[in-house]
């Protein structure tokens, strides 16, 4: 295991992209980098420029248009990427899987490595998934 | 130098969601502004006729999750209106210790990401550390964080019984000083003063005629709220709309700081005067007729328009949101402010996309 490969599981950057969610999740995601829960001890920060981040956190159902947003996100981010989406409609479309413009999960528009459940995922449920996109990402040579 | 145009958005690190505004630029001057929206759009309204109407409750709470209480309610009240449902007392107390709750922790969040825009970090996460708080007393009252699902036609799902409102009275007692911490540095700090005072301005006779809601309108000294018509319990818990006259950022902020403090209160009042008896009437048949209902959400006047037709499925419903409204008034701000100023007079109408987006 390399140098940079070992610090990059000590402190990952995410991106956060809400592709037509309800914002309960995206509320729940800048919760967990808030006093209570904290992540930023545990080196994740969240930016908002997609050339400096490992993870793409992704909130709510692929739609035509944001999905478009979506796929030009991914591919401007640099590898190794992984991609979570967070919420039951990020998984499957949930409650939003009759709509006329949904497309589906997340999974429709980018491949997704961890899926959180929950409508919505609370912030515990958020920062297990990171921990165990962690786990995916320290497998990565 | 000659005009030239850039986006912003749809993603961008202040905005948690995708809105796209394509500004024309002179220098480091606005001169023209184009919105474009559509990225969150999922087509809620049409497939609320293809859920049968009870169903509808859930998926009209998630048109927005910050304030998902106060749409599930609006849905509740549209169709307790063609069905003529009474609601017992109790419940509508609870429904504005639910709506208000809601506007405490959203107002929570907005200071917060308000402070955000503009680099101020501290402050941020102070707003939202208060905020968890009001979650906690959401929690343990609903049994959810953000989504609460607890309205039904004909009252509540749940009831808040004498331990809980203790609970409940002592978790607020907490509260109180920890936004009184806060507050004072959104009134009196320079930082947030140099870039909130007179940034945005929006006259008074602008704010009537482009139609402004909620803080937007009342900031520049509009005196109307939604909860003045006295839905729910309001006409019996008195209520005075909160009004600054200046109409700029600063203004607006202002009205989120006293209405923080006005939540806090009817909160406690309801409390205190709620009515023993039952929490949910059984609703029988099917909406046949129509209705429109209007509420007060944090970001200011909901409209619903529901049409039945004797069937399991509405015709047809009809949402208008705060932000949709408010647009047009964004739209008026922003030529003439420098493009630092942006996301934060952005910010100052409280934008939802997924409200207006739908």
């Amino acid at each position: 295991m390399g140098l940079i490969s070992k610090a990059r599981v000590k402190s990952p950057w995410i991106v956060h992209y809400c592709c037509s969610s309800c914002n309960g999740c995206d509320i729940e995601i800048l919760a967990c980098l808030t006093p209570y829960y904290d992540v930023e001890r545990f080196g994740i920060l969240n930016i908002g420029n997609p050339k400096h981040a490992d993870l793409l956190v992704v909130t709510g159902p692929a739609n035509r248009r944001g999905s478009r947003v979506l796929k030009n996100l991914y591919e401007q981010m640099p590898d190794p990427k992984l991609v979570m989406a967070v919420g039951a409609c990020a998984a499957t479309g949930g409650v939003f899987h009759n709509c006329y413009n949904i497309l589906g999960g997340v999974d429709q528009a980018i491949p997704v490595d961890v899926y959180v459940p929950g409508c919505a995922a609370r912030p515990e449920a958020i920062i297990d998934g990171v921990v165990l996109a962690l786990d995916k990402l320290s497998k990565i040579k | 130098m000659p005009r030239m145009t850039f986006p912003f958005g749809p993603q961008h690190p202040v905005l948690p969601e995708a809105i796209q505004l394509k500004l024309t630029v002179e220098d480091e001057r606005v001169v023209e502004v184009l919105p474009a929206i559509g990225y969150m759009h999922r087509g809620i309204e049409k497939a609320a006729e293809k859920n049968p109407y009870l169903n509808n409750v859930f998926l009209c709470e998630r048109i927005c999750g910050i304030c998902s209480f106060i749409h599930g309610m609006a849905y509740c009240q549209t169709i307790e209106e063609i069905m003529k449902v009474e609601v017992p007392p109790r419940a509508e107390y609870l429904r504005v210790i639910w709506s208000e709750l809601s506007r405490l922790h959203s107002h929570l969040l907005w200071l917060g990401l308000l402070a955000d825009s503009f680099g101020f970090e501290s402050l941020f996460m102070q707003c939202w550390r208060v905020r968890e708080i009001v979650l906690d007393v959401l929690e343990m009252t609903t049994g959810q964080r953000v989504i609460q699902s607890t309205c039904v036609i004909g009252g509540v799902r749940r009831d808040i019984d004498a331990e809980q409102a203790a609970r409940m009275r002592e978790m607020l007692k907490t509260l109180k000083p920890q936004i009184d911490a806060v507050i004072p540095v959104f009134k009196h700090d320079y930082t947030i003063k140099s870039r909130t005072v007179g940034r945005g301005v929006l006259p008074k006779d602008q704010a009537w005629k482009l139609g402004a809601v909620g803080p937007t309108l009342r900031g520049s000294g509009g005196a109307w709220d939604a909860r003045m018509t006295g839905y729910a319990a309001y006409d019996e818990l008195g209520f005075e709309p909160m009004v600054e006259t200046d109409g700029d950022s600063y203004a607006r902020t202002l009205v989120r700081v006293r209405e923080t403090y006005q939540a806090y209160e009817l909160v406690l009042k309801a409390l205190d005067r709620l009515p023993e008896g039952e929490t949910k009437v059984k609703v029988k048949g099917f909406p046949n007729g129509e209705a429109a209902i209007r509420v007060e959400q944090p970001r200011g006047e909901l409209f619903y328009y529901a049409l039945g037709d004797g069937t399991s499925h509405l015709e047809r419903l009809k949402v208008r949101t705060p932000t949709f409204v408010n647009i047009p008034a964004l739209l008026t701000m922003l030529p003439g402010c420098e493009i630092a100023d942006v996301p934060v007079i952005v910010l100052s109408i409280d934008p939802c996309m997924s409200c207006t987006e739908r």
